[in-house]
């Protein structure tokens, strides 16, 4: 139920995926909204706050969702030869370009050596501050990687999709229903 | 191969001799000791200042007691630098709404004029360019002091403010409050005699 099989995904790695899909696409679209915003808007300060404190949770869900993919069993890949190949891939790129999103994102706030607050609840430390330019070059690959995500993330939706509908393999169906990993 | 090298020695000696002489007043603004601040202040809403500085910058100046006329500075400014205590203001401070720090990394000035007005007085006319624009500026400026440091140098020290228009150097504040359409640029250096 929890634990992942060779033949499905267990409640724990469905739940981080799918809150990550679901925080990827919202802060995507918060962080190209709230750049936006005119100086006297009313959330010209509380929108950066709410992308900051859910931007920072889900680095943590990340890291813990990278411990255990890693340490947990993974799912028999399914498809050609080629296709398998490219799904790993494409795999190994969006669980970099998410880790590279939020630690740039991290590093523009901590640029002068001030923590990072998650909804007023805790603050997470500056370790990297004061580099040669650090907010202004972390904002740009900020913003590339975050393009390149959710270019990926769309190649990997698309993806799925061609593969429950054409080829009829049960890979989105088990990551949306835990008990395919009791399924011989 | 002695006989050489006492030449080249001789040599080298009168030609040091003479480029100290020409350069008998010339100094450099002390980036080492940093005893030189470039810094801002802007209203914020009506209700407080913004107060930021820029770190890094290098200049140079004339300086003769005798020869007041004969004043001049140049200073050139590393508009990525700026620091007003806040990483994401700063951030926005150097994008494309205000600096353009990428396109326009460099801000320099360059003196054109000096007018003495009385004992340490005087108004320092200039080039400013910042965000590729360049505007003659005015700026009074005083003598602090001059003389010996206690390392064996000669140092001589100014300050000096004036008020920037933004909008003449192609940023656009006419989103904000009139108060904040100017800004106070505040410098101070002292500088080493070489």
């Amino acid at each position: 139920m929890w634990r992942n099989t060779r033949t499905g995904w267990g409640l724990v790695s469905i739940t981080l995926h799918w809150a990550s899909a679901l925080a990827v696409v919202g802060l995507f679209m918060l962080g190209w909204w709230m750049t936006g915003l005119g100086y006297f808007d009313p959330w010209y300060n509380l929108a950066p706050w709410w992308h900051r404190s859910i931007g920072m949770l889900l680095l943590f869900a990340t890291l813990l969702r990278i411990l255990w993919r890693l340490f947990q069993p993974t799912p028999q890949a399914q498809g050609s030869r080629f296709e398998r190949l490219a799904a790993h891939l494409g795999h190994i790129a969006i669980y970099v370009l998410l880790l590279t999103v939020m630690v740039s994102g991290y590093l523009i706030s901590t640029a002068r050596g001030r923590g990072v607050s998650v909804f007023n609840w805790f603050e997470v430390p500056a370790l990297v501050s004061h580099l040669p330019n650090q907010a202004s070059i972390a904002g740009e690959i900020h913003w590339y990687s975050a393009l390149a995500l959710l270019l990926l993330a769309a190649g990997h939706a698309l993806a799925a999709l061609k593969h429950h509908f054409i080829d009829r393999h049960d890979i989105l169906v088990r990551m949306l229903n835990p008990a395919r990993t009791r399924r011989r | 191969m002695f006989k050489k090298a006492a030449i080249a020695t001789a040599i080298g000696a009168v030609s040091l001799a003479t480029a100290s002489q020409a350069l008998a007043d010339d100094y450099i603004v002390d980036i080492e000791g940093q005893h030189a601040f470039i810094q801002f202040k802007i209203n914020h809403l009506g209700y407080s200042y913004i107060l930021g500085t820029f770190e890094e910058f290098e200049g140079r100046f004339h300086y003769d007691a005798d020869d007041l006329e004969a004043s001049s500075v140049e200073m050139e400014v590393q508009v990525n630098s700026l620091n007003s205590n806040h990483a994401e203001r700063d951030r926005h401070f150097l994008s494309d709404d205000f600096l353009s720090a990428g396109t326009y990394p460099t801000a320099t000035f360059v003196s054109t004029g000096f007018e003495p007005t009385g004992d340490d007085e005087g108004v320092l006319t200039g080039d400013l360019t910042l965000k590729g624009e360049t505007r003659e500026i005015e700026m009074p400026v005083t003598l602090m002091g001059e003389g010996e440091d206690p390392w064996g140098n000669y140092r001589a020290g100014f300050e000096g403010s004036t008020n920037l228009t933004l909008a003449d150097f192609g940023i656009d504040m006419s989103d904000f409050p009139e108060v904040m359409h100017e800004l106070e640029l505040y410098v101070t250096f002292e500088g080493v005699r070489q």
